[in-house]
């Protein structure tokens, strides 16, 4: 055979620098995360956990990973406190310690890559770390992704105030005692809407009231009854959040009629320095999208949320996803019991184990329609926001877009386009063509491209789109995650290029004459030879 | 005119089929509709999918038969569509050795030949025009060029070409032809047969096997490019500035939008579809480039990265002709450069179909014939072909 040729400046003769490897890496310090961490290793596996948290205040400024709308305490820029308060909040780190797992707190996974149908020049699969100081690639064998929850945000007047919140950033900072809340209106009344109340209480807030646009409220009795004196205000939903630069000093409640429309009339006003988004509990499935596993919309598992199969192994061999990020239902917001039994079957079959666990746990008949929940809530508190409460809130609030704009398909305000719409290219037009794509939108109106990178917008965007079609959110396919699944500085993210890549660097393909002149080129020139 | 759309059961053919809504068969659609044509242009996605919404947006081509097209045109599309494409003039070429500053300088010539002028910047003119650079070998101002935003131009080719009365036709995929007497009389697609009196294939990737499937062979090669993206800075006064081994832009939001550096041969296309376009942690890689040329753009964060699948021909120049046989049939490979060109692609495809001849830029460099007699195994002696670990079980 005559040897292979290689095109030098082609990833065939690129090699990616992998600073370490492990068997496992378990990407989420929670319970399903841990267990499957604490399993593997006892397994005999190497595991490599890691966990974003403590994560830098500057980030949580910027509302990444969570929703946490400037309500952390000072607390929170005292890094080894917040390491000390997530061991004193969660034993299960020190058994992790203990079993050997190699537990990397304030690390975050910004990428998953395998090789695959287009990619074939990687040494295996590889995660990209960085831990605030570095960014590097270690190699795996399988990964757990245990990346569990955010909150579907909800773009009411005034949502962009400090003190809107989302209830899994308030749950998690009430737990670590670096929350700054004194009175709180929870929006939504789920498990997880529920939970964050609890916690809120046991951490000294006052939860002034809960806010359900549906008939009666939707989460378990058990945990309604733990909320026992928290006004429950059903067919209500909030027309915006008052204050002023400070942040949230209000909440305006509208009261909505038996069809769930907006009854006009005096809002009642509620005080309060944070209104918690507790409308839909998301599960974080970015890693898992970027990197190329298939995803199913499922209402009764909180939305979006990977394939998985029997073993919680998703579509991509040897990538697993376990706990909130496979799937929120109340039973598993309610029992860590039933995350830790799917960390373990995932290690199990990583590990090529026995299964010790007692087998899947199925999410229990949906409360509610989640598609018709969540449009209600969109319709009511952002289609429908009544003219009075403030200026039209932005949908996407890095790039400021508002609902009409996304519905109307409008280009971004900073182009000043002068012209009026020449026809109707509204998202109606787009509509003409096939199903809403929330890719397209995005591209056209900028919402969800911001430094965010959609955590806040997109379900509303999603929810927007599938009101705009008549159709149900299952309806409006996904719009697409990207690596890094978290913002990354170039400084940190730039890795040192192998000596071949190096070598035969080149902006574009490379290919003799491709960008020579016409003219220089004989017009019968014999393309044939070789480069 | 979209409600039939919604129903390509309703949909009839037209007068010209063009089978791709990218770039290259949105422009050709939007000037055959401009002309007065019936046009439909079927896509097995949504518009500018595929690489036409991939791209690095540059629009500066001086080597292309068609660049003094490109040129005339791009200052006016925003008027012509009258839709938003984001072009904003100029180039500035940043060389950070020797190397790249000889090299940089075949494009200063090539715009000189065509009466356009290049400034040779020094350290505080840089400074002062791209104030993320630092220090640098050296910079050239293309008074020529330009960039523009992918996404906005080809969605607004397709809105143009719908304000003209032009079809487009989304999720669906054409998988052969009907030819009697040497001219092809219909496309066939997943959803049934469409009569047409004059075909354009400007199927990126797939041009290849879709010329096939009418005995025609246009060699083609695909690969994936990666291209990463940050958080938007404020708007440096030129923002079309790239080098040190990089293409790209500031869009006018401010993000930094950058690629370069390998790319990746892909298995002949299986089928129709283009397979997912993972990027990979080159992402680093590139970084690494861009804070060279870019060092106050350090703490600059990615916010995406992603990769688009482009073809090359042989030579990597593109293909823009008018078949002998069938006679009626125009193909359009761009070969990897055809975002910027795109206005004016569009032009001379539009003149291939209705006059069968281009009257305003000699092709001849673009002709298929220059490829008769090519070696069957020509992307092999050139190393265009998968990397053989591509199969081996990812460990
Ligand atoms: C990362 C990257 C950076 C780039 N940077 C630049 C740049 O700065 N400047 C520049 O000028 N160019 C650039 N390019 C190249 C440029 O993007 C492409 O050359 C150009 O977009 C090609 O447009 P096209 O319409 O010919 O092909 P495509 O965009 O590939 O469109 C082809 C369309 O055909 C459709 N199709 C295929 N098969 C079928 C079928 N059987 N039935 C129906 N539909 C089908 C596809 O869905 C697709 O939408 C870059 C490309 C990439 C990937």
């Amino acid at each position: 055979m005559t040897p292979r040729v290689i095109d030098p400046r082609s990833t065939a003769n690129a090699t990616l620098t992998v600073a370490e490897r492990t068997d496992l890496l378990v990407v989420g310090a929670g319970p399903a995360g841990l267990a499957a961490a604490i399993a593997a290793a006892r397994h005999g596996m190497s595991v490599v956990l890691v966990d974003e948290n403590p994560v830098a205040p500057e980030t949580m400024g910027d509302d990444v990973p969570l929703h946490f709308g400037q309500r952390m305490s000072g607390a929170v820029r005292n890094r080894t406190a917040m390491t000390e308060a997530m061991l004193g909040a969660e034993p299960a780190l020190a058994d992790a310690m203990e079993a050997g797992v190699d537990v990397r707190l304030g690390t975050a996974a910004w990428g998953l890559y395998a090789n695959g149908p287009s990619v074939g020049w990687l040494p295996g699969k590889v995660a990209g770390l960085t831990d605030g100081e570095a960014s590097w690639m270690l190699g795996f064998k399988s990964a757990i992704v245990a990346a569990g929850r955010r909150d579907m945000g909800l773009a009411f007047p005034g949502w962009q105030l400090p003190g809107v919140m989302g209830a899994t950033a308030a749950e998690r900072l009430a737990r670590l005692g670096a929350l700054d809340v004194r009175r709180a209106v929870i929006l939504g009344s789920s498990a997880e809407a529920l939970l964050a109340a609890i916690a809120m209480r046991q951490a000294g807030v006052e939860v002034a009231a809960i806010v359900e646009q549906a008939p009666a409220p939707i989460g378990p009795a058990a945990l309604l009854d733990q909320l026992a004196g928290v006004p429950v205000l059903t067919r209500h939903v909030i027309a915006a959040a008052r204050g002023e630069a400070g942040g949230v000093t209000g909440a305006a409640l509208a009261r909505l009629d038996d069809d769930g429309r907006r009854i006009a009339g005096d809002p009642v006003t509620v005080g309060c320095d944070t209104a918690v988004l507790g409308i839909g509990a998301v599960p974080v499935i970015e890693l898992l999208d970027a990197i190329g596993c298939r995803s199913v919309f499922s209402p009764a598992r909180g939305g979006h949320v990977p394939d998985v199969d029997a073993a919680q192994m998703t579509t991509v061999p040897g990538i697993y996803a376990v706990g909130d990020c496979a799937g929120v239902w109340a039973a598993k917001s309610m029992d860590r019991a039933v995350a830790e039994a799917e960390g373990r079957r995932a290690a199990a079959h990583a590990a090529q184990a026995a299964d010790a666990s007692d087998g899947a746990h199925a999410p229990e008949e949906p409360a509610v329609d989640l598609s018709a929940y969540r449009l209600a809530w969109v319709r009511s508190a952002v289609v429908e926001a009544a003219p009075g409460f403030g200026a039209e809130a932005h949908v996407c609030q890095c790039e400021e877009v508002t609902a009409r704009e996304i519905l109307e398909v409008r280009p971004p305000r900073y182009l000043n386009w002068p012209h009026p719409l020449r026809n109707s290219t509204d998202l109606s037009a787009l509509l003409g063509q096939g199903p809403p794509n929330a890719d397209q939108v995005k591209r056209l109106t900028r919402a969800g491209m911001g430094l965010c990178q959609g955590r806040r917008c997109r379900e509303q965007v999603a929810a927007l789109l599938a009101l705009g079609a008549g159709a149900g959110l299952g309806e409006v396919p996904l719009a697409t995650f990207r690596a890094p699944v978290r913002p990354i500085p170039l400084g940190l993210a730039a890795l040192p290029e192998s000596p071949d890549m190096a070598e035969h660097w080149d902006v574009w393909f490379g290919i003799p004459g491709q960008f020579a002149g016409g003219w220089e080129l004989e017009a019968t020139q014999a393309p044939a030879a070789k480069p | 005119m979209s409600d039939d759309a919604a129903d390509p059961a309703d949909t009839t053919g037209a007068s010209v089929i063009i089978v791709g809504g990218g770039a290259t068969g949105l422009s050709a659609g939007w000037w055959l509709a401009r002309a007065g044509v019936d046009v439909l242009v079927i896509d097995k996605g949504i518009v500018a999918w595929e690489a036409s919404g991939r791209n690095g947006g540059g629009c500066t081509h001086a080597f292309s038969p068609l660049f003094r097209e490109e040129q005339r045109l791009w200052p006016q599309m925003d008027e012509l569509l009258g839709y938003p494409t984001e072009f904003s003039a100029g180039r500035i070429r940043i060389a950070m050795d020797a190397a790249q500053w000889d090299d940089a300088h075949r494009v200063v010539r090539y715009g000189e030949r065509h009466g356009f002028q290049t400034e040779v910047l020094d350290a505080a003119q840089l400074r002062e025009l791209v104030p993320l650079a630092g220090e640098a070998h050296g910079a050239y101002w293309h008074h020529f060029g330009g960039h523009a935003n992918p996404h906005r131009t080809v969605q607004g080719y397709a809105w143009a070409m719908q304000d003209h009365g032009g079809r487009v036709l989304q999720h669906t995929t054409v998988h052969g032809f009907a030819v009697e007497n040497g001219r092809v009389t219909a496309v066939e697609t997943d959803r049934g047969r469409l009569g047409c009196d004059h075909l354009v294939l400007a199927a990126g990737p797939q041009t290849g096997k879709l010329a096939a499937a009418l005995g025609v062979r246009v060699p083609v090669a695909a690969a994936r490019a990666e291209m990463i993206v940050t958080e938007p800075l404020p708007l440096m006064p030129v923002g079309g500035a790239d080098g040190n081994g990089l293409y790209g832009r500031q869009t006018l939001r401010g993000n930094l939008a950058y690629g370069g550096g390998p790319h990746e041969w892909l298995e002949e296309c299986d089928g129709m579809g283009v397979p997912p376009r993972s990027s990979t942690p080159l992402m680093g890689n590139i970084a690494a480039h861009l804070i060279e040329m870019f060092p106050r753009a350090r703490h600059a964060r990615i916010i995406r990265s992603w990769a688009g699948v482009i073809e090359n021909t042989p030579d990597g120049r593109p293909v823009i002709d008018r078949l002998p046989d069938p006679s009626n049939v125009v193909v359009a490979t761009l070969s990897s450069i055809g975002f910027g060109l795109s206005p004016a692609t569009g032009h001379a495809i539009q003149e291939l179909v209705t006059d069968g001849a281009c009257g305003f830029a000699d092709l001849s460099t673009l002709c298929l014939s220059r490829f008769d007699g090519l070696e069957g195994d020509w992307a092999a002696q050139r190393g265009w072909q998968p990397v053989p670990t591509a199969r081996s079980p990812a460990g």
